[in-house]
């Protein structure tokens, strides 16, 4: 096959001059239906929209049918599958490596609330730039159906009789472990999802989006809260969202006067927020906390980006690192001179 | 051995005791005793003469008792000896008690407001004006607890003949030449020296003589050598979390990286230091950055590499390179977190559940810490996997002499990692393929890609779950029974590539010793004792796990084998046991464990105890 077939076979390729293709991963072997595999194509389709180039995106996750997922998604990106709960760590020292790449992991609700609660919030504390996807179905997918943190008071689940004790908000944990960006979103909206994940790859800092996502084998009665019904039915957008590439033009004419936000992120995007019932400012963090508390009490899935903060330095800006990779330096540069060694020495005694 | 307590005669006073003796400080924590007693270390260091310093401290910040020894020796012996010749007595609360270590013959040193009974007629008995003379010396009084130390110090210097030149020197060096901080210290060193020449009169024999014995040692803790000979090993990133006694390594970086590890290209840092929430996060950050392609490494105590245990285990599986510099104190629990033990090497060499086997390194001095600490990410990287440095309290945190740091004699082994043109060779070499786990030159290591290359056929996805040799999830029986038993055989194939053991012998020696880590120190000196008792033996001292063929030779050639090390099970004596099956008769265990480093009495006396039955 010449290459120039090949190329025409291709399909349509985007300014990477990569198919959709090659964002793809091994077929997926989650159930059927389950929320995880709705996400992980969005994360195809972000990531071939924004043109990233996948060696120069790593991945990584905990344990868990959300932790698997990586595998189904950019299958030319390295990836560490790590432990249950233990990602964040991690991801940290890998993203060190090369500080140009770009991070993204994704998380269940047991694997960040529960057993990574502590990792994540330090994570998100110390603001490294990362997509951070965690994939909430309020129940432990993979072994079998078990309460999560995020489930409900007063669930009924088949094996496990009622969970009798209050739920962890994840976005609430996120803004009061000071993310910098925080969002919830929701499986079964899709374009949602997407253009959040845009922004959060655009965003220089730790990006946390909560997706509920359900879970179709053990966890999906249509009363529960994390359920495609309804999540279909409950769902209240903050705001209606498009993300915008640094290199288009975007004319405020597209859009009603009044009408819209924009948030200007790190790479010169922009996210376009058009207005719905009311006008909501994701700026304001302690807002941000007051609708959360709300919409819970009320029973509303409430999605969009709830909180933002371009303003704070990312984790890179506290080390004084060179631009290039520090695992691209040659030994040299590592080994101290061997002059140095005798003032070492002579300061020893 | 314990002598009658008899009156001082004149005899016992003509016999001058010269560079031999040790003098035990006995203070309140927290009182600023340490700059007095580095101090003395480092002006008798200066005057030439072998001089070790060890802490003993309780687990506390302010208010408890604690103890500075400082062994003066002029054959160069650094362990720890369980008498106190000279003991100066700075703490009412232990005063009784203090005075019945003294050998007959001693000397106490005391301040004169500890009005306190003096018991012991068979010692000299020295009351220092500490109040006066620091009420005189003009310090705001605020300083002035930390001043009174110096009073010992001018004190000693009197009576022992210390130089004051070598004195000024010690403070300059203490204070970085900060004249204010020198001068207030060192004119009450003058002053008490000058009040001890004009009002005492000595009786003891103690004295101090220069020599010409440190010429090429240095003075340091092996918890500083080991973070410098990570630095000069190009470490690239260090996560960790806080644990006596582990806490000044890792603090040493942040002392070390500014002035050893700017880029000479760029001026900017060449290593990224992240403490961490714990020791999860610590190992996990560790084990990140070592996939990545960095030289990474953590440093913990036993609560802490027990917290590491599951990442040690995916570390090993994925074939990371990382390296865990576990210090350590005295367990299980918190145990006695600010005592000395080896008692983690049993956990060391199987943490992690499943079959894993682990690299250890063990230093025996503080060079060796230095040295071990660049060769630890050799190591680490060659056979991509974690490797386990064991120090301990007594080598990290105390003050020994040792030769000095050398230069790394070899280059950076920074292992199999393929860049883009390596790949692409290692491609067309494989008609094609190229598989993270494929044991392409069979010596069981296989070639890595780390993120960030850019080749696209250079990802690759590690996971803790079976995989195949292209990385590929696998459930196969017989597919993870082949990587594990690769994984084996390369761990195997380490044996002689680590630091060889160190072999000494002795003529005609019969019975053969073995030892590791800071245990070191004692066994030389209970070697040299049991010799001049007619008791020659050989001595190997085990640098690296899994132990190399010579470890099983020498418990072969010796009929008798004394284990010696500081835990109460012999885990030495275990590894050695598993090894050796066929010898295990050979093997004796001389474990002991009381929270305090060994002595060369001790040894002696369990092995000669035992060959006299
Ligand atoms: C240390 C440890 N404890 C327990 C487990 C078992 N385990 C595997 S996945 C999981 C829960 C996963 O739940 P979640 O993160 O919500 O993922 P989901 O499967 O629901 O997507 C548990 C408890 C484990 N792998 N490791
Ligand atoms: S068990 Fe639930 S979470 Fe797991 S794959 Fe199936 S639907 Fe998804
Ligand atoms: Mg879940």
């Amino acid at each position: 096959m010449s290459e120039q077939i090949a190329e025409a076979g291709r399909g349509s390729v985007n300014a990477a001059n990569l198919t959709r293709n090659d964002y793809k991963g091994a077929p997926s072997t989650l159930c059927q239906g389950c929320g995880h595999n709705s996400i992980a194509s969005q994360i195809v389709a972000a990531c071939y929209e924004l043109d990233l180039v996948p060696e120069q995106v790593a991945k990584f996750s905990g344990i868990g049918c959300s932790s698997k997922s990586p595998t189904y998604f950019l299958g030319r990106s390295f990836g560490f599958n790590g432990l249950h709960g233990r990602m964040p760590s991690l991801a940290l020292g890998a993203m060190f490596g090369d500080h140009r790449m770009k991070g993204i992991g994704v998380s269940g609700d047991g694997d960040t609330a529960s057993i990574g609660m502590g990792q994540f919030k330090h994570l998100v504390r110390r603001n490294l730039p990362f997509v951070y996807i965690v994939e909430n179905n309020g129940v432990y997918g993979l072994t079998k159906g078990q309460f999560s943190a995020t489930a409900e008071k007063g669930l009924e689940l088949k094996k496990q009789g009622h969970n009798p004790y209050t739920p962890v908000d994840i976005c609430m944990e996120a803004l009061v472990a000071n993310a910098t960006f925080v969002a919830r979103s929701f499986a079964g909206d899709p374009k949602q999802v997407k253009e959040l994940i845009k922004a959060a790859f655009s965003h220089r800092g730790i990006a946390v989006i909560d997706i509920i996502s359900p879970c179709v084998t053990f966890h999906n009665h249509d009363e529960s809260l994390h359920s495609y019904v309804y999540g279909k039915a409950h769902e209240t957008p903050l705001h209606d969202i498009t993300f915008v590439p640094a290199r288009e033009e975007i004319t405020i004419e597209d859009f009603e006067q009044g009408s819209v936000r924009e948030v200007e992120l790190f790479d010169g995007s922009r996210l376009v927020l058009k207005k719905l019932e009311s006008d909501y400012d994701p700026s304001n963090r302690w807002r941000a906390l007051a609708m959360m508390d709300e919409a819970e009490k009320n029973g509303i899935l409430l999605t969009g980006l709830i909180y933002v903060n371009t303003e704070q330095p990312s984790m890179y800006d506290l080390y004084n690192l060179p631009d290039e990779a520090l695992n691209r330096m040659s030994s040299d540069r590592l080994r101290p001179t061997r002059e140095s060694i005798d003032a070492l020495n002579a300061s020893m005694f | 051995m314990t002598q009658e307590p008899t009156a001082v005669t004149e005899n016992q006073q003509t016999q001058a005791i010269v560079n031999d003796f040790c003098i035990t400080f006995s203070t309140v924590n927290g009182s600023g005793s340490a700059t007095a007693n580095t101090t003395l270390l480092r002006a008798l260091f200066k005057m030439g003469i072998p001089v070790t310093g060890k802490n003993i401290f309780p687990s506390n910040i302010q208010g408890l008792p604690t103890w500075f020894t400082l062994r003066i020796s002029k054959q160069g012996y650094l362990a720890r000896l369980e008498k106190d010749d000279i003991v100066v007595a700075m703490n009412p609360a232990t005063f009784s008690k203090e005075q019945e270590y003294v050998v007959p013959g001693g000397v106490l040193l005391y301040p004169d407001d500890i009005k306190l009974a003096v018991t012991r007629t068979d010692i000299h008995v020295y009351p220092m004006p500490v109040k006066k003379l620091t009420k005189d010396a003009e310090v705001p009084p605020k300083l002035r607890d930390y001043i009174a130390n110096m009073v010992y110090v001018g004190v000693l210097a009197n009576l022992l003949g210390i130089d004051l030149e070598k004195i000024y020197q010690a403070l300059d060096f203490h204070f970085k030449g900060k004249k204010s901080a020198i001068m207030s210290n060192y004119n009450v060193v003058v002053a008490a020296a000058e009040w001890a020449k004009a009002n005492l009169e000595k009786k003891d024999n103690y004295r101090v003589e220069p020599m010409n014995a440190t010429e090429g040692y240095i003075m340091a803790d092996g918890n500083a050598a080991g973070a410098l000979g990570s630095i000069y090993g190009g470490v690239q990133f260090v996560g960790w979390y806080p644990i006596t006694p582990a806490s000044s390594l890792a603090e040493s970086f942040q002392e070390y990286l500014p002035m050893l590890r700017k880029d000479p290209v760029t001026g900017k840092d060449t290593c990224v230091v992240v403490q961490s929430e714990d020791e999860l996060a610590a190992i996990g950050m560790a084990i990140g950055a070592g996939w990545a392609g960095l030289r990474s490494m953590t440093s913990t105590s036993g609560p802490g590499l027990s917290l590491m245990s599951e990442y040690m285990g995916l570390a090993y599986y994925t074939e990371t390179p990382v390296v865990v510099w576990d210090v350590q104190r005295v367990g299980p629990s918190t145990g006695l977190p600010t005592r000395t033990a080896q008692g983690d090497l049993t956990q060391a060499a199987f943490i992690s559940h499943g079959d894993a086997n682990f690299i250890i390194l063990i230093p025996g001095s503080v060079t060796e810490c230095f040295e071990f600490g660049w060769r630890a990410l050799d190591i680490a990287e060659h056979f991509q996997t974690p490797v386990i440095v064991m120090s301990d309290l007594d080598l990290g945190m105390n003050q020994w002499m040792c030769k000095k740091f050398e230069y790394p004699n070899e280059p950076m082994d920074r292992g199999k990692v393929l860049w883009e043109e390596d790949l692409q060779k290692m491609i067309e070499r494989g008609n094609g393929q190229w598989g993270r786990y494929l044991d392409v030159d069979g010596d069981f290591i296989p070639y890595r890609t780390v993120a960030g290359n850019r080749h696209p056929r250079s990802a690759w996805f590690a996971r803790g779950t079976g995989h195949d040799e292209f990385g590929r999830y696998t459930e196969e029986p017989d597919v993870w029974e082949r990587m594990m038993n690769r994984l084996l055989a390369k761990f195997e194939s380490s044996r002689e590539h680590l630091p060889l053991p160190e072999v000494h012998t002795m003529p005609n020696a019969k019975i053969g010793i073995i030892s590791m880590g800071s245990a070191d120190a004692a066994v030389i000196e209970a070697r040299d004792q049991m010799l001049a008792e007619d008791l020659p033996t050989d001595y190997l001292r085990v640098r690296a796990y899994p132990f190399s063929q010579q470890v099983k030779e020498f418990i072969r050639n010796h009929e008798r084998t004394y284990v010696v090390e500081l835990n109460r099970d012999g885990q030495l004596k275990q590894l050695l046991t598993l090894d050796n099956p066929e010898l295990a008769t050979h093997l004796i265990q001389v474990s002991h464990l009381d929270g305090l480093p060994l002595t060369a009495r001790w040894i002696r006396e369990q092995i000669m105890t035992q060959e006299a039955k």
